[in-house]
């Protein structure tokens, strides 16, 4: 059984002096992942991060495909220092590893056995065991055979004071840097697909992430509300916690509704919104706003509107999504599990406030000019007083 | 700050009556056993279930032929799907205003290559047992038709669809009639076998009983095939270990309605009234649809009552009241995917803004006048604010 996991983290190696940091960082994710399914030790062996875990190795790596900075992770078998033992623990992983490859039928099997021993009174010499143990997996594993310069299997056997370690499957992780690496930022999180997924990037370049809700009471209900919720308790799946803000925006709602030029409407609620996100961000410390903004889905995401509605903010504005198709965003959000969610029809904004002409490019003048009769500083702080702040954990 | 809770959705579900639920949790605790069991624990809960049973099939003016169910749409579709159509049954009516449990029982009757003909509705929901005539034939098996319409209330003339079906009947004819009482049940007399019913359909949580519980009538010699497979309680049509502590429940529920007789009915109507003419008289442009109070009462339940708000979203009037404690609902969800509006009020031949707008008041006997005064006031309170927004 695979009780040891060899953890392979890329872009971090490249980090010299910041190095030990980031590996504490993966480490925390890591245990806390794993903590959510059962027992499991993290620790750094020998340069290497490795879990020691007795779970079932498909819910480890299950977790530890959540965890943003793994580039791969080799599930590997602790063994008594015993040349039976490693004889029948390489073929078990040379078994496991086979269903992974992606060989066309017919072709054998290639493989090679490479060895370290840093234990010298093992009784045998790396190249010695690197020929037996090959050896060995010929004999019993019909179709092989050997190839030391492009195998489709590396067979890893390591010898160590106290056990013997076997692997030869890499399973790929998520990749990118451990949540917190990068900072904090908030995420205007409205429920539809896309905003949900431009979180999920910015956590993949370890960004932690707290989300702003806008919610309009009584014209979105509460389902709309607990939807959100759902989609935070998904990204959360992939760091632990995530802190929700929902803001009181009924007020500003009807102000809008009731001062401002109809075409203007939305511009000016994304005004608000961003304004309203500026000030949440200043108090939490964080260092900038991401949205899932895409060019051209709708009217307020034309080049005009964004430059129209960003420039109430003085905070970079991050919009993973800018340039990617929504088919592209609709595959990932898929991939990421928030899809069904956010597809669930409780929208978050009442069709009652929507002009029928939206202005497609609004020019910061007219905007400015169509926020004239708003109590702006008033309603931001009345909006903010009744903002509700939530932890949402993620499952299990 | 405590809001007090008015709720007028009992048309959706109902809250449990304190002896229903103190009846649950006796059997729960007390009467655990399996009906199936030989011993006395199983007899005991057999007798819970036959005691139950009994009420029941008074409730409805017969003495036996009652199936307990996982609810309603368990007995609805019951009675669809395993009636047997007999050599020559081919083709099913059934009427527009129907529960979805109906409608789409018999869509899945059309896969196996039934034909279902649809009764349309006047404005005020109800069908003409003329056109029901005009479309009976040969290999028509199965009618089936909702008795009180869940949204608007209209209730339909049984009476006239009785006199249809006996005719049809004289000349020799073999066509079963279900009617779905889900919504008249504890609200207007039924009495299946006086008029030629053989299948009834009743659901416990619309009359202060537990939810997950719902019983079909079958009059004797009813040709049906059990749906459920299993160890072959409720007589072969119905397997699965009873749900003694619900049927229980529903036991109690059904003797406070043969307790109440007609008095709870009336109740409700002066109320509904009340609340009606409260709000038609305070918000300019609010349309009643379906009967109205002051029809022939006949043609309306005294429990519903569905009000248009012409051009405000059905969905934010739910919220709004709900802010005040006021529980309705709405059969017009707001999704800018796929606007649902009510496939009842349509075929009633409601316009958009109508649809939209509509409102489901629905009353229990437990309804006070101060509450309905207080509902008035609400609803029109919300209604002004939101008609200040967008006029």
């Amino acid at each position: 059984m695979y009780n040891t996991y060899l953890i392979r983290y890329g872009e971090i190696g490249l980090k010299g002096k910041n190095r030990p940091q980031f590996e504490r960082r993966l480490m925390d994710n890591i245990s806390r992942a794993l903590g959510r399914v059962g027992r499991a030790k993290v620790s750094r062996v020998h340069g290497r991060l490795v879990v020691e875990s007795e779970m079932d190795p498909a819910l480890v790596l299950e977790s530890l495909q959540k965890v943003f900075g793994i580039v791969g992770v080799s599930p590997a078998l602790r063994l008594p220092l015993e040349l039976e033992a490693v004889y029948a623990g390489a073929l078990q992983a040379l078994k496991d590893a086979v269903p992974g490859l992606r060989v066309p039928p017919g072709t054998p099997v290639t493989f090679k056995v490479e060895a370290r021993r840093s234990n010298k009174s093992f009784s045998k010499t790396s190249p010695e065991l690197n020929a037996l143990v090959g050896g060995y997996l010929l004999d019993h594993y019909p179709g092989l055979q050997v190839d030391v310069h492009n195998p489709a299997i590396l067979v890893r056997v390591e010898i160590r004071e106290k056990n013997a370690f076997v692997y030869a499957g890499d399973v790929p992780g998520i990749g990118g840097l451990p949540v917190g690496s990068s900072g904090r930022a908030l995420l205007l999180l409205s429920g539809g697909i896309d905003s949900p997924v431009a979180g999920w990037m910015a956590m993949k370049r370890g960004i932690e992430i707290e989300a702003v809700h806008f919610h309009s009471f009584p014209f979105t209900g509460e389902k709309s509300l607990e939807k959100v919720r759902e989609l935070c308790r998904l990204l959360a799946g992939y760091t632990a916690r995530i802190r929700l803000h929902v803001v009181h925006f009924t007020d500003i709602q009807k102000e809008i509704q009731m001062r401002c030029p109809e075409e203007l409407r939305v511009t000016i609620m994304r005004r608000m919104m961003f304004r309203l996100s500026t000030k949440i961000a200043a108090q939490r410390e964080a260092l900038a706003l991401v949205t899932g903004e895409c060019v051209g889905q709708v009217a307020s995401q034309t080049l005009e509107s964004m430059r129209t509605i960003s420039m109430v903010t003085d905070l970079p504005v991050l919009r993973p999504l800018v340039c990617m198709d929504k088919e592209e965003i609709i595959k990932r959000a898929q991939l990421i599990g928030t899809f069904a969610t956010s597809i669930l029809p409780y929208e978050d904004c009442c069709t009652l406030f929507l002009p029928r002409h939206p202005a497609t490019r609004p020019a910061p003048a007219e905007a400015a000019g169509a926020e004239e009769h708003l109590a702006v500083e008033e309603l931001l702080a009345g909006a903010l007083e009744k903002t509700v702040t939530e932890d949402i954990k993620a499952r299990g | 700050m405590t809001v007090r809770e008015v709720y007028l959705d009992n048309s959706a579900t109902t809250r449990p009556y304190p002896e229903v639920t103190r009846a649950v949790a006796e059997a729960m605790d007390e009467n655990y056993g399996n009906p199936s069991s030989l011993h006395r624990k199983g007899v005991e809960a057999g007798r819970a279930v036959t005691r139950a049973r009994e009420t029941v099939a008074a409730s409805l003016g017969v003495t036996g032929n009652i199936i307990f169910t996982g609810g309603g749409t368990e007995a609805v579709n019951l009675a669809i799907k395993g009636l047997t159509p007999g050599r020559r049954g081919r083709h099913v009516i059934t009427t527009v205003v129907e529960h979805p449990a109906v409608l789409n029982a018999c869509e899945q009757l059309k896969e196996q290559g039934v034909e279902v003909s649809l009764l349309p509705v006047n404005q005020t929901g109800v069908v003409d047992p003329e056109q029901l005539r005009a479309l009976l034939r040969d290999e028509t098996y199965l009618v089936s038709t909702i008795y009180v319409n869940n949204e608007v209330g209209a209730v339909q003339p049984l009476a006239g669809i009785a006199a249809v079906i006996a005719d049809f009947r004289r000349s020799g004819r073999r066509v079963f009639w279900h009617v779905d009482a889900v919504q008249s049940y504890g609200k207007l007399p039924l009495r299946p076998r006086e008029l030629g019913v053989d299948l009834l359909s009743v659901s416990a949580h619309k009359v202060h009983g537990p939810k997950g519980v719902g019983a079909l009538y079958a009059a004797p010699q009813t040709p049906l095939r059990p749906l459920v497979a299993g160890g072959g309680q409720e007589g072969g049509l119905r397997s699965g270990t009873e749900n003694v502590p619900g049927i229980a429940g529903f036991g109690v529920a059904a003797a406070v309605i043969i307790r109440e007789a007609g008095g709870t009915a009336e109740k409700m109507r002066v109320l509904k009234k009340r609340l009606v003419e409260g709000i038609l008289a305070g918000a300019p442009g609010a349309v009643l649809n379906g009967p109205t109070c002051s029809d022939d009462d006949s043609y309306s339940a005294p429990h519903i009552a569905n009000i248009s708000f012409p051009g405000l979203p059905g969905e934010v009037l739910v919220h709004a009241l709900e802010q005040h404690g006021v529980f309705v609902s709405t059969g017009s969800a707001c999704s800018s995917r796929k606007k649902t509006g009510s496939h009842v009020l349509k075929a009633m031949g409601l316009g958009e803004p109508l649809i939209t707008g509509a409102i489901r008041f629905s009353l229990a006997p437990v309804n006070t006048t101060e509450e309905i005064d207080y509902a008035v006031e609400k609803t029109l309170a919300v209604v002004r604010e939101l008609r200040l927004l967008y006029g």
